[in-house]
């Protein structure tokens, strides 16, 4: 089994068109009770628009604050799932079932599993107790 | 390399099993080990390891299950060390015990078919791009190595190096499976499989770029592809139509291209350089297909291909069920492409009007406006009716329009052979 995220990114419409997309909603509430059920669904959240967005960094030991996305682009990152598959073909197969998936992008990127980031920072000589590990993922 | 075969009997019974062996113990290994890199590994240090040991002890009496045996431990030795796999302990214990067993464990033969079904597959899923697939098949199935794939694309050793490895690691990473689709996702699946050898094919076989050799074992490489497809789902009409198609084509692989390099076309090649064994093969595996009765796009393109060269000049091809066989084509995939053969089909069979009523609609699409081959086509058709001054028009426009020296060459002698 490995997890994945699914992120989805679509394109922010003015009000009408919204509202219309809003229609997916019972096919959303279904699809996710099936994944609830079938135990693939781990998490699910809606994100506001980008124009809440803060994008924040340090530079040179400066915070700057950014208002606005990471990236300005027409596809924004509208929401995720993480969810739980036996493979790659599966967790395609659940992100094509997406009722946004006629207008959405859903990337889908591997979950790294906390094992194997504590191994990854181990070999790059990182010396971490148990505590550390219980508090990395 | 018979010669040296002769000289050096070990030498020529590793190149031998690496061509028949390799690609049935890297796909057994990979399931086994659950790692591509790892088993591909252990395979390389097994055949390797084979240089030393054979020279010194002879050529084992069954070569393929030496070299899965010895693939096998180096696949333990590299599994001890290497804690990235997933599953490690599980695949630690399962390798062990396969190598534990008295007889020299080959799998039984389903098993092994099986395991290179599911490496077709998995090197050939969507989720990789399309250069990887081509690129990772070759390496996996074919014997190639990635220098040779890497010339035969045209592209620096390092760039192909690196295309493969990262295939590799989405491979691992993305949790890509390992298998034969299921049932709903298989026509898709095995659709985009042929594509890929098809690619492999026509990079073989299109253009005069890059070196000859290495593009004749590409098409080489791709017939044995779709040949071991055949072997292993041998119910798919079209897996017995690309075979068929690509066989067709590669009959005239010597006849193509004249002393001087110049390309020669279909009407003016020698017959005597064609081979008929291959013609042969190709239309005994297209009426293989045709008997499933499932028609696609790589059965149609056999037999409109069979049809040209099965008919001994121009005059006497059957043009018109040519005609026919593109139609069909353009109903299952429709593509200007396809329309523009049929309109030549049809000017062919019932005359050139006939055939330019085809074209309009073409012409006067704007997307094809510097599509060459839509003008060359007209000129002929225009020529044909007896419309030289049309006629001329049209060849200066498709001259325009050409790269291609050769082309150019064969386009301006057709132009000034008008009256």
């Amino acid at each position: 089994m490995s997890q994945y995220m699914l992120l989805v990114y679509e394109e922010e419409v003015g009000p009408a068109e919204q509202a219309e997309r809003e229609k997916v909603t019972p096919a959303l509430l279904e699809l996710h009770a099936s994944l609830r059920e079938a135990g693939l669904l781990v998490g699910v959240q809606r994100l506001r628009s980008t124009e809440s967005a803060t994008s924040v960094r340090e530079r040179e030991g400066q915070t700057e604050i950014t208002d606005g996305p990471f990236a300005v682009t027409k596809e924004v990152l509208a929401g995720y799932y993480v969810l739980e598959c036996a493979d790659l073909d599966e967790a395609l197969k659940q992100a094509a079932r997406l009722p946004m998936a006629p207008w959405a992008t859903i990337e889908v990127r591997p979950i790294m599993p906390a094992d194997e980031w504590l191994d990854t920072a181990r070999r790059a000589g990182v010396d971490l107790s148990d505590e550390d590990v219980r508090n990395l993922a | 390399m018979s010669g040296a075969e002769a000289a050096d009997p070990v030498a020529a019974a590793i190149a031998r099993a690496f061509r028949d062996e390799r690609a049935i113990v890297l796909a057994t290994l990979i399931r086994q080990a659950g790692d591509f890199q790892l088993a591909e590994d252990a395979v390389q240090d097994a055949f390797e390891a084979a240089v030393t040991v054979w020279r010194r002890d002879g050529v084992p009496a069954n070569p393929g299950a030496w070299i899965t045996t010895a693939a096998r431990r180096r696949a333990i030795d590299r599994l001890r060390r290497d804690r990235s796999v997933a599953d490690r302990a599980g695949r630690l214990a399962e390798l062990k015990r396969l190598d534990a067993q008295e007889e020299p464990s080959m799998d039984d033969e389903s098993a092994i078919v099986d395991d290179r079904l599911r490496l077709i597959f998995t090197c050939c899923h969507p989720a990789l791009e399309l250069p990887a697939r081509v690129a990772l098949t070759l390496r996996a199935l074919g014997g190639l190595t990635t220098g040779e794939i890497a010339r035969a694309f045209l592209v620096a050793e390092p760039t192909m190096g690196k295309r493969i490895v990262r295939a590799k690691r989405k491979i691992a990473d993305a949790n890509i499976p390992y298998r034969v689709p299921a049932d709903e996702e298989l026509p898709d699946r095995l659709r985009g499989v042929l594509r890929v050898v098809y690619l492999i094919f026509n990079e073989g076989y299109a253009a005069a770029e890059g070196d000859r050799l290495v593009r004749g074992e590409l098409c080489d490489e791709a017939i044995r592809l779709a040949e071991l497809l055949c072997l292993l789902m041998p119910d798919d009409a079209e897996v017995w139509g690309l075979s068929a198609l690509m066989l067709l084509h590669d009959a005239r692989r010597a006849a193509r291209v004249d002393a001087s390099g110049r390309y020669v076309a279909l009407d003016a090649q020698d017959r005597a350089l064609w081979d008929h064994g291959r013609i042969r093969e190709g239309l005994r595996r297209l009426e293989r297909a045709v008997r499933l009765r499932r028609p696609g796009e790589y059965q149609l393109q056999a037999a409109i291909t069979a049809l040209q060269i099965q008919a001994p000049n121009e005059e006497s091809t059957d043009w018109a069920q040519i005609a026919e066989l593109y139609g069909a084509l353009g109903a299952l995939n429709p593509s200007p492409v396809v329309e523009l053969n049929r309109a030549v089909a049809v000017g062919l069979a019932s005359g050139a009007a006939a055939g330019l009523e085809l074209l309009e609609p073409l012409l006067a699409d704007q997307a094809l406006e510097r599509y060459q081959p839509l003008h060359a086509a007209h000129a002929e058709l225009l020529s044909r009716a007896g419309d030289a001054e049309a006629a001329g028009r049209a060849y200066r426009r498709a001259i325009a329009l050409t790269a291609n020296a050769v082309e150019r060459e064969e386009l301006e002698r057709r132009l000034s052979a008008l009256r």
